[in-house]
């Protein structure tokens, strides 16, 4: 019983991750109808600023996280700004490529600037941990759920309250409508990018943080994260966030339980876990668990 | 009456033509002439080698082009067809010691038979979810290449020493009259003979029924449905064509390499294949081919001339601020990005403009 605590306990903490990662995917994707593959290198590039932050310039690490965030944010305005914004109307295939271009563009920029070697984040979290009941918790495992689960709280409250949250759903509602009401589209593209690259950075955050090292390949969570996206549906957050936890839930129990149920799948499922998920979802549901059935007009 | 200008089009059918001008031929029996003596007058093993990868490539990118730049689905999986086809080779050609007859169209038919029962399932969706889903296919494909030890060899990766002769010539030791060629010649005229036909099948199935209908689909599918196509048969004979290019370019690739491990087909590579028809241009075979030549090429050309790039770094002592390698990955996105916003039609539209400036020259329209 213990074991299965302890595995959902990591589950949920991994999921929070993949649901900070999806949720950025759905707001882009929301507002501008683009699915961003240059999540996973906005992901590393947050880390890494984070580290420069503390680590290089030697500022509390509170403040080098809230400055990590903003930074990132900026660059995801400013991509929007640059890059997307010459994509508006272009083939979905022509626009998911221009994602993964800005993908390794980051990715080499990170270890061109940074190098491929482990770094060590110097968060207050370390690797301390609290024992509840036989089920060990990281500690900053706790603070990845506590900030999951407080941003997502945050964005219901700013979509559903705040005047530009508000001007935010016009625009993914009906772009043409929220013009005429006299909502700048660009700013709401360009805001939705810098969230989404704010929760992001976040998210690369809580990954490198504690025992974990800081690598150029932490961007690869955003791969995992699609999943969690699909399941949930595309333009739903909160299919999101659940979308998540349940790739996270389902990935820790069968790192932990798959050896000795089905070893014939081979070493190491739990890696390919969340496609299968995915997969079979969208057999049963083609616009995954909470996502907009497209109505095609001609 | 007097005979029509040649550029004259007075029917559908002359739209369709395979060559449309005598000059078409012509350029054709050249392109033939260069592929039959290149290697003879050109010797070199490393820019030949360059040459016969990039061959290998156009055949998936053809392949790819058909499913995205003719049918309009993105697929992210070709990875898997690739190495799907290469481990066939190394069944059918190594184990059971099959002639290259046989273990190439095996290949591609396994390529193809598998592309046929996956499409189904993948094809219901459409754009951004058909992308993601091809994506989790190259996954759990790596995973099955990494598991499936006794067929795959499993992570350390298995040799593939299939047969590689027609008739009496045999491409790993050719002889021609008496006269002996290095294997990478002689691969150049297998490989790029492959390339040849299947830039002709493809070409030609673009001008059938069948090719139009794909078109049509990729034009506007709710248009295609009305007017009698049906999309879920052609969307996944498209699928499986392409998927079966793919093997039988990834059967190349493992026999010409003659080793191959479960790394090489991750989703980068999938990422490389959309990367040569884009910069190729997109719904042209012919571009397939000149993107395969130019991302081929360049990375050998700028790890060939590193040394005089200011800044690069050819060695860990080096006091360079980037490598070759992370130079290379960053042109690689650079080149992606920059030719869809720019010229997202890519190589072949500017080649296209090129020829119409000097069909016009010396006016400027």
């Amino acid at each position: 019983m213990t074991e299965f605590l302890q595995l959902c306990f990591n589950g949920m903490s991994l999921g929070a991750r993949y649901a900070l990662v999806a949720l950025g995917f759905v707001i882009i994707y929301r507002a501008t109808g683009v699915i961003n593959f240059a999540q996973g290198g906005l992901v590393a590039v947050g880390a890494y600023l984070t580290y420069a932050f503390s680590n290089g310039a030697n500022l509390p690490f509170v403040l080098a996280v809230i400055l990590a965030v903003a930074c990132a944010g900026l660059l995801g305005a400013g991509i929007e700004r640059t890059v997307l914004r010459h994509m508006v109307g272009e083939p979905v295939f022509a626009v998911i490529m221009v994602t993964i271009g800005l993908l390794f563009i980051l990715e080499q920029a990170v270890t061109t600037i940074w190098g491929f070697d482990a770094l060590n984040l110097d968060d207050p979290w370390g690797v301390r941990t609290v024992d509840v009941g036989g089920v060990v918790m990281a500690v900053r495992d706790l603070w990845a759920l506590g900030l999951a689960a407080a941003i997502v709280v945050a964005f219901f409250a700013f979509f559903r309250y705040a005047k530009l949250g508000v001007a935010m759903r016009a625009t993914a509602f009906d772009a043409e409508a929220a013009l005429a009401q006299g909502i700048s589209a660009r700013s709401v593209y360009a805001v939705s990018w810098a969230i989404s690259a704010g929760l992001a950075a976040l998210a690369g955050v809580t990954l490198a943080s504690g025992a974990a090292a800081l690598t150029p390949t932490i961007g690869a969570i955003a791969l995992a994260a699609f999943p969690a996206m699909i399941v949930g549906g595309l333009d739903s957050p909160v299919g999101a966030v659940l979308g998540g936890f349940i790739i996270g839930l389902t990935q820790a129990l069968t790192a932990g339980y798959q050896q000795d149920i089905a070893p014939w799948l081979g070493d190491n499922f739990a890696a390919v876990m969340p496609y299968v998920v995915m997969i079979l979802i969208l057999l049963v549901r083609p616009y995954g668990l909470f996502g907009t059935k497209e109505v095609r007009r001609v | 009456m007097p005979k029509p200008h040649r550029y004259m089009t007075r029917e559908y059918a002359h739209e369709l033509r395979l060559f449309r001008t005598r000059s078409a031929k012509a350029w054709l029996a050249v392109l033939i002439a260069v592929w039959l003596l290149l290697p003879v007058f050109f010797a070199d093993e490393f820019w030949l080698s360059i040459l016969n990868y990039a061959g290998i490539a156009a055949i998936g990118a053809i392949g790819l082009n058909l499913l995205t730049g003719y049918t309009g689905q993105v697929s992210l999986g070709q990875a898997f067809f690739i190495g799907a086809g290469a481990y066939t080779a190394g069944q059918v050609g190594g184990e059971l010691g099959l002639p290259l007859v046989l273990w190439l169209p095996a290949a591609g038919l396994f390529g193809a038979v598998v592309g046929a029962l996956l499409g189904p399932f993948a094809l219901r969706l459409r754009g951004n979810y058909l992308a993601i889903v091809t994506l989790g296919l190259v996954f759990l494909g790596e995973h099955l290449f990494r598991n499936l030890d006794s067929v795959t060899g499993g992570n350390s990766g298995a040799s593939i020493n299939a047969e590689v002769s027609l008739g009496p010539l045999d491409f790993n030791q050719l002889t021609i009259a008496g006269d002996e060629y290095l294997r990478n010649q002689s691969w150049f005229w297998l490989i790029w003979g492959v390339v040849l036909i299947f830039a002709l099948l493809a070409k030609n199935i673009t001008r059938t029924r069948p090719g139009r209908a794909i078109q049509a689909i990729r034009d506007r599918d709710v248009a295609a449905e009305i007017i009698g196509v049906e999309l879920g048969r052609h969307k996944v004979w498209a699928f499986a064509l392409s998927s079966g290019m793919a093997a039988v370019g990834g059967a190349l690739y493992g026999a010409y390499q003659q080793f191959v491990s479960p790394d090489e087909f991750s989703l980068f590579l999938s990422i490389q294949y959309i990367a040569i028809i884009i910069v190729g241009g997109v719904g042209t075979i012919f571009g397939s081919i000149l993107g395969a030549l130019f991302l081929g090429g360049l990375p050998a050309l700028i790890e060939e001339y590193s040394d005089s790039i200011p800044g690069v770094a050819t060695t860990a002592s080096d006091d360079g601020f980037i490598s070759v390698f992370t130079l290379n990955q960053a042109i690689f996105g650079l080149l992606i990005v920059v030719f869809l916003v720019f010229e997202p039609r890519g190589l072949a539209a500017m080649w296209l403009r090129l020829k119409a400036y000097f069909k016009a020259w010396p006016f400027s329209y």
